[in-house]
């Protein structure tokens, strides 16, 4: 069950050309949290409480039930995570959650392409670690603009598992897309997971649809609740039906839903 | 701490504290029941809902603003009789009293809402004649007295359930819109609903949201809402339930000092799920140190002065 908890910050660094790191012990959270599941997080200050006003959702990058606690990576976008990043140890954060309905695996599929783009790449450490566990077969894309900008690379490494790079700059990988892998997947490939930019996982949906191959995508909306109330995050997917599609929640049904099923703002 | 009363009457409403949910911002209840005792609020009053379902407006739905929230959700709702099927049993039995928000885009509209509502378990109707009249080319309902009287007559003329009309802040005396949804009928006032903004992207030079235009609620709002609620206490002698911005316990007694007899809370649910316990902890504290019974003693105290 979602709660609301208020607890300090145990550690947070830069990661990266805006990219930050920040780990939060919250073991109520921690011990009923999914992979591909996040939180909804304001930081307390006194007396400073609307501004900015609305909680920001964050992807949980790391969940650790031993020591009871979390790690979220995010990107300096805008001000409310402008503000998040000059917190340091010791401040406080209240945080929802955990929130929504994540990444599930099938016990059907044994060959896996998971595809990450920018800071996308951060809900999917859990992801490939629990593939990895249950010995699937893991084909790991990952897409960004610089080498830097490479979340969770190092630890990705020690994984066995088929890893290719692209970086826009070309500083580490192939240079361009990439989903410019794609065309070249040489086996066949059982099931999709993407979190990234919505051209990517256009793209990596479009090659799914044609390639018969199902999969799930993370998507982002904006939020305001974060619990199935306000109706602001939704996302359109394909149904059944007279329209053949509807809109569902980003925050309760979602983040995650079937990649073939997703409409990207068409 | 000794036991102060917070029981209001709304007019034959009866809530067990002032203390209420928003319309659009609380879901039907059960979406918070993780985060607050819903058998402890006064009232929720739910989504708007609308004769056929609705799938509302593209995204982005909200924006957010100094202090504040843009939203254009675009009335999102499973309709009228999905909601009496398969939402209203869940939550007819909770302590709190369930208010219908209804909305319409002709005057039929509502009266055929508060008709198939009439014959159900709710407590009371909130019309949100905030909405566009599309035979009057989208003129929203409650920015004309006759029009806001018409849309008042016509569900009263179907329902005897307690009526609370919402008003529109975006005219120009909102005191001759309370008087004339007074005198059509209405049992109890709610005010505010949002305030029409706009935010644009600099970046991208188009407005942030997908529907252009959004209503601003949240902090931002409360001096406009406080303003409204005391003209209209002045105005009309039914009772009112304030909202517009309110996020702590002070906000919701300047609301009370200002006329109103009950309160609602809206944007402040998202910002913090459990606010609406922590006001109503804080106003039985306040009652107590202030040395007052009844909440129903600090209502209008603000008008005297
Ligand atoms: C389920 C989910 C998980 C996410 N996980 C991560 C993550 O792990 N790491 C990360 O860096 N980012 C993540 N995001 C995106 C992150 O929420 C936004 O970057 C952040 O809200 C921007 O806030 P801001 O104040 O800096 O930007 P501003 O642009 O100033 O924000 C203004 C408003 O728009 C909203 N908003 C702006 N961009 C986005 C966006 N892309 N998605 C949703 N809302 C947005 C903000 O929440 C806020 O309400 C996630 C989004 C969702 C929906
Ligand atoms: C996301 C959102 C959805 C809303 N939907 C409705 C609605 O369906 N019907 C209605 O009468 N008011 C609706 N409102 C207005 C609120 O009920 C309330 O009047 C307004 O937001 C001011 O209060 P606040 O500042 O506490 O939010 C909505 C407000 C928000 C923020
Ligand atoms: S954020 Fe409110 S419904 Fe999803």
């Amino acid at each position: 069950m979602a709660q609301r908890v208020i607890k300090e910050i145990i550690d947070q660094q830069k990661i990266g050309p805006g990219y930050f790191k920040l780990v939060i012990k919250v073991p109520e959270i921690v011990a009923q949290a999914k992979i591909g599941q996040f939180v909804h997080i304001k930081w307390v200050a006194e007396d400073s409480g609307a501004d900015p006003l609305l909680r920001r959702p964050i992807s949980l990058n790391r969940i650790n039930p031993a020591e009871g606690t979390m790690t979220l990576v995010y990107r300096v976008v805008g001000r409310g995570t402008k503000v998040l990043s000059k917190l340091t140890a010791g401040d406080k954060l209240d945080i929802m959650g955990p929130l929504g309905t994540g990444f599930s695996i099938s016990e059907d599929t044994n060959r896996v392409l998971v595809i990450g783009g920018g800071v996308g790449i951060a809900p999917l450490y859990p992801l490939v670690n629990e593939l990895v566990k249950q010995n699937k077969e893991v084909i790991l894309l990952l897409g960004a603009e610089s080498a830097e900008e490479v979340i969770d690379l190092s630890s990705f490494e020690e994984f066995d598992l088929e890893l290719k790079v692209a970086t826009m700059d070309g500083s580490l990988g192939r240079e361009g897309f990439v989903t410019d892998y794609l065309a070249e997947l040489e086996q066949e490939i059982d099931y999709i997971y993407t979190c990234g930019p919505m051209p990517m996982m256009k793209v990596i949906r479009d090659w799914a649809i044609d390639s018969n191959v199902a999969g799930q995508a993370s998507l982002e909306e904006r939020m305001g609740c974060g619990t199935g109330a306000c109706l602001s995050c939704v996302c359109q997917v394909k149904i059944d039906g007279k329209d053949g599609w509807t809109y569902k929640k980003a925050c309760t049904a979602g983040p995650v839903f079937p990649l073939r099923e997703v409409i990207f703002d068409e | 701490m000794s036991k102060v009363n917070l029981t209001v009457d709304l007019n034959g409403l009866e809530l067990q504290n002032p203390v209420t949910t928003a319309s659009g911002t609380f879901g039907f209840g059960q979406e918070y029941k993780n985060y607050v005792d819903l058998d402890k609020l006064g009232g929720v009053m739910v989504k708007g809902t609308t004769l056929q379902p609705k799938k509302g407006n593209p995204t982005p739905r909200i924006a957010e603003t100094p202090a504040g929230m843009l939203n254009a959700i675009g009335l999102q709702n499973p309709g009228v009789d999905y909601f009496i099927e398969q939402i209203l049993p869940e939550i007819k039995d909770k302590e709190f009293k369930t208010i219908v928000n209804i909305s319409g885009n002709t005057i039929e509209d509502y009266a055929k809402l508060a008709a198939k509502l009439a014959k159900t378990e709710i407590d009371a109707i909130e019309i949100n004649i905030s909405c566009p009249n599309v035979k009057k080319g989208g003129l929203a309902f409650g920015t004309e007295a006759d029009m806001a009287a018409s849309v008042v007559q016509a569900v009263r003329a179907e329902t005897s359930l307690p009526l609370i009309t919402k008003l529109s802040p975006n005219v120009v005396d909102i005191t001759e819109i309370a008087q004339a949804v007074e005198e059509a009928g209405t049992d109890i006032i709610s005010l505010i609903n949002t305030l029409l903004g706009m935010k644009i992207d600099i970046e991208r030079q188009e407005p942030i949201l997908a529907n252009k235009v959004g209503g601003l609620s949240g902090p931002a709002i409360k001096p406009v809402a406080v303003r409204m609620v005391y003209q209209v206490a002045q105005a009309v002698d039914i009772p009112l339930i304030g909202m517009g911005g309110i996020s702590t316990v002070e906000d919701a007694i300047e609301f009370f000092l200002a006329g109103a007899n009950a309160i609602s809370v809206g944007t402040a649910n998202f910002v913090n799920p459990e606010v609406t316990m922590e006001i109503l902890a804080g106003l039985e504290e306040y009652l107590n140190e202030h040395d007052y019974q009844d909440v129903n003693q600090i209502v209008g105290k603000a008008m005297n002065s």
